[in-house]
Formats: structure tokens, C-alpha cells, sequence
């Protein structure tokens, strides 16, 4: 009699831990820099925007991703960037340096969610101008790439150290980094190899190197294998619509 | 004879150990740990109200330069916030439901007002495009934002603690061991859009 009341009650504290986690919004899975589950960047600047972000990540450690969604499933934008950023921890733990720019299809609204870490450099106002001076214009027009590239070029810039400024500034480049630096030096070794294998012998030795080389700097911006740090989100940043 | 408590000492004190490590995995530091981790979302809620609080000079004397018509809306702004601020918070008030409840009432206050004004200045184009009313608007949206988020994680650690509290196996230790610390007030959403950011539009 006991038991069977008790075998009950358990199975209805089963039945309600279900309840509440069929309540909770399904997210998609966090398939890389670039999650575009609502189909808006063609491949082209999907793998721009996830090199130029894996580049941000090495030389900083900060982690931006771009997501863009098919719909909010009856949630704000607010509640849903928060959800996203916290259960893929985008950013390091501890360090909490992660920002999601996120583009919601059918709401035509658009969030940069901001990790506690990035909060004074990516402050509410420079989320609020890179999403109604540089993103909202091009997505009027329904230029989705244009719009979500240059939204991304401008975190990074801001989060570089070189805010948006009030009269609209060139946002295409990116801030001072090692990476040009680097790239160009590796240039130079691989010419320098190249030129030596001419030569003579060893030609397919260097050949290989410089391969090499060059397969390890590609694989950099590769961003396969692409996981979160556990980095944390508490609501700062801005949203917009379009 | 000696050897035998000698060994009789030895086991009993690998029994305790065992059994403490024992206890640690089945939940026995849970209620504590689950009441910090409410003190904490607790403070964070206390930091994002204040950090409106501080906004709010700034942006009166913004608005005030443009919109001087406003004068009864920006009253009612400058008010809700005297009264928000003068209820003294810290840790203890959780303890306290008939406080909490009063910081609760007068933040929703200060809330309404706020987006009473935002609405309000809509009508006034310059003051809009203005600089620092823009800078003051993007911080506002963005506080009210952290505060909605500051406060859905303190109810969250609220509804764990007592649920700790009032289930198995937490409900044993907490007869046991901490019969002190109490189930636990949460906030309740009373406006219906009390955890909504006010949507200002550029």
C-alpha cells in the first residue's frame, strides 16, 4: 500500500522535471563560429565571418559567435540571448569574454548579447549604435550578408579598443593585430624554402613544410571542433528591429 | 587484546570518513550551498537596481533641457526613485518578506514611471537625437534588461533552495541539521510586464 503510493509519487516528480524541460526553448546545436539555422549568409561569408572570428579568438581569446535564428519561440530576444550565450558558454570561464550577434528571422529583430567581461569595452551604447547605424540599414535593404558581416567587423573593431563613432565611420577594417604580421613572415620562410628547393634536392621536403605551414595557419581559421569556454551572460547589450 | 581496539579505532574512524564522503555526495552541503548561491543572485538583483538608480540624474537632466512640458512625468521619475532608494537593502532583507515585498513595490513604481517617460519622449525629435540621451537610452534599455535577467536568476535560486528544502532527501538534513534557515520569499512578477524591458524605439 505504502510503496505503491510512494512508486506513484515518484513517478509523478518524474513527470513533472519532464514537464518543466519540455517548457524550456530548444536552441540549435553550437555547430561552429557561425550558427545559421535560419539560412541567411551563403557559404562564402559564413566561412569569412568564421575565419575572421577564429583570428579575433587566437589573438584575444575572446569568443564571438554569430547566430542567426528561424524564430524566437514566443520569447523576447532578450531571454533568448541570454539562454543561448549561457548554455553554450560562449566566452572563457572565469573570464566570461564571449558576445553573440544575434539575427532573428521571422521577428525581424536583431541582439548583441554581451558576456559580464566584455561589458566595458562593448558597452550598451556601442552595441546600440553598430545595430542601428550599421547593421538595421542593410538589412532594410535585405542585404543580410552585408549587414551581418559588417555588424560582426564592428564588434570586433569595437572590442579592439576603437569605438563607433557618432559620424558614421568605415567599419570594413579590422583592428592592429599579429595575424597580417604573421601571415606575411610565414610568406617569406615558405618563398625563401621554395626558392631553396628549386636549387636542388630536398625539393619535396620543402614543399611539405611550407604545406604544412600553411595547412596549420588555415586550420587556425578553421574553426572546427568549435566548443564554448563556459562563459556566463547577464542581459548586457542591445537589441534592435528592422 | 590491545591490538583488537587498536584495529577496533582504526575501522571506526575509516568508517566515519567513509561515511562523511558518504554524506557529501548525497546532499548534505546542498541547503547551504543552494542559500549562497541565493544571497548571491540576491546581491547581483541589488547591484542592477542600484545601477538604474544612478542613471536616472543624468537622464532627468537630459530630457529636462528638451522636454520641460514633462515636468509631471519627470516629478513622478525623480520621486519613484527617492522612494526606490530610501529602502535600505542588503542580505537581510531576505529574511524579511514584508521588506522585500516593499523594495519589490517601489522598484515596480520607479519601473512604471521610467517607461512612462521613455514614452513621453518620443514626441520630442532633437531631444532624441541627442547624444547623450541616446548613450542614457541604450544604458537604461540595457540595465532594465540585466535587472530582468538579475531577478529571473535570483527566482530560480530561490525555487531551488526550497525545493531542496521541501524534498527528498534535503527535507532529512534540513530537519536534522539546518532547522534555522527558512524556506525562502521569491519576488512575484505583479505588473504583467514587470520583467519586460520597456521597448524604446530608435
Amino acid at each position: 500500500m505504502m510503496n505503491a503510493r510512494h512508486l506513484f509519487l515518484a513517478s509523478l516528480l518524474c513527470l513533472c522535471s519532464l514537464a518543466v524541460q519540455a517548457q524550456e526553448i530548444s536552441i540549435p546545436p553550437l555547430s561552429g563560429r557561425v550558427v545559421d539555422s535560419a539560412g541567411l549568409l551563403d557559404a562564402s561569408t559564413e566561412a569569412r565571418l568564421t575565419q575572421m572570428l577564429a583570428a579575433h579568438e587566437q589573438a584575444t581569446g575572446e569568443q564571438v559567435v554569430v547566430v542567426t535564428l528561424p524564430n524566437l519561440q514566443g520569447r523576447t530576444i532578450e531571454e533568448f540571448g541570454v539562454e543561448l550565450g549561457r548554455r553554450w558558454g560562449i566566452g572563457q570561464k572565469g573570464k566570461d569574454n564571449g558576445a553573440l550577434l544575434i539575427v532573428a528571422r521571422d521577428e525581424r529583430k536583431i541582439r548583441i548579447e554581451v558576456g559580464y567581461g566584455l561589458e566595458e569595452r562593448l558597452t550598451d551604447l556601442q552595441s546600440a549604435l553598430i545595430i542601428n547605424r550599421i547593421i538595421v540599414p542593410a538589412l532594410r535593404q535585405g542585404d543580410f550578408a552585408r549587414g551581418i558581416s559588417e555588424g560582426t567587423a564592428a564588434i570586433i573593431q569595437v572590442l579592439g579598443g576603437n569605438p563607433v563613432r557618432e559620424p558614421r565611420e568605415e567599419t570594413g577594417d579590422m583592428p592592429e593585430k599579429p595575424m597580417p604580421v604573421l601571415f606575411f613572415v610565414l610568406l617569406v620562410i615558405v618563398m625563401l624554402l621554395l626558392r631553396g628547393g628549386r636549387g636542388g634536392r630536398g625539393g619535396g621536403g620543402s614543399a611539405f613544410l611550407a604545406g604544412a605551414l600553411l595547412g596549420s595557419l588555415g586550420r587556425g581559421g578553421g574553426g572546427g571542433g568549435f566548443g564554448g569556454g563556459g562563459g556566463s551572460f547577464g542581459g548586457g547589450g542591445a537589441s534592435g528591429d528592422w | 587484546m590491545q591490538m583488537q581496539s587498536r584495529y577496533g579505532y582504526t575501522w571506526r574512524l575509516a568508517t566515519l570518513l567513509f561515511m562523511s564522503w558518504l554524506l557529501t555526495g548525497c546532499g548534505i552541503n546542498n541547503i547551504p550551498t543552494y542559500d549562497e548561491q541565493v544571497k548571491a543572485a540576491w546581491g547581483q538583483v541589488e547591484n542592477q537596481y542600484q545601477r538604474r538608480a544612478d542613471l536616472i540624474p543624468n537622464l532627468v537632466e537630459t530630457v529636462k533641457g528638451y522636454a520641460q512640458q514633462e515636468r509631471e512625468t519627470l516629478t513622478a521619475v525623480v520621486e519613484a526613485r527617492a522612494k526606490a532608494t530610501s529602502i535600505q537593502v542588503d542580505a537581510r532583507t531576505l529574511d524579511d518578506p514584508q521588506q522585500l515585498q516593499q523594495f519589490q513595490q517601489a522598484q515596480d513604481q520607479l519601473t512604471g514611471a521610467l517607461s512612462r517617460l521613455m514614452v513621453v519622449v518620443e514626441r520630442y525629435p532633437e531631444l532624441k537625437s541627442n547624444q547623450n540621451f541616446l548613450a542614457l537610452q541604450s544604458q537604461l534599455e540595457g540595465t532594465e534588461n540585466r535587472i530582468a535577467v538579475a531577478r529571473r536568476d535570483f527566482i530560480a535560486a530561490v525555487e531551488r533552495y526550497n525545493t531542496e528544502i521541501r524534498t527528498f532527501p534535503g527535507r532529512i538534513w534540513h530537519s536534522v541539521l539546518y532547522s534555522d534557515m527558512p524556506v525562502r520569499e521569491s519576488f512575484e512578477a505583479t505588473a504583467k510586464d514587470a520583467e519586460r524591458a520597456p521597448q524604446v524605439k530608435f
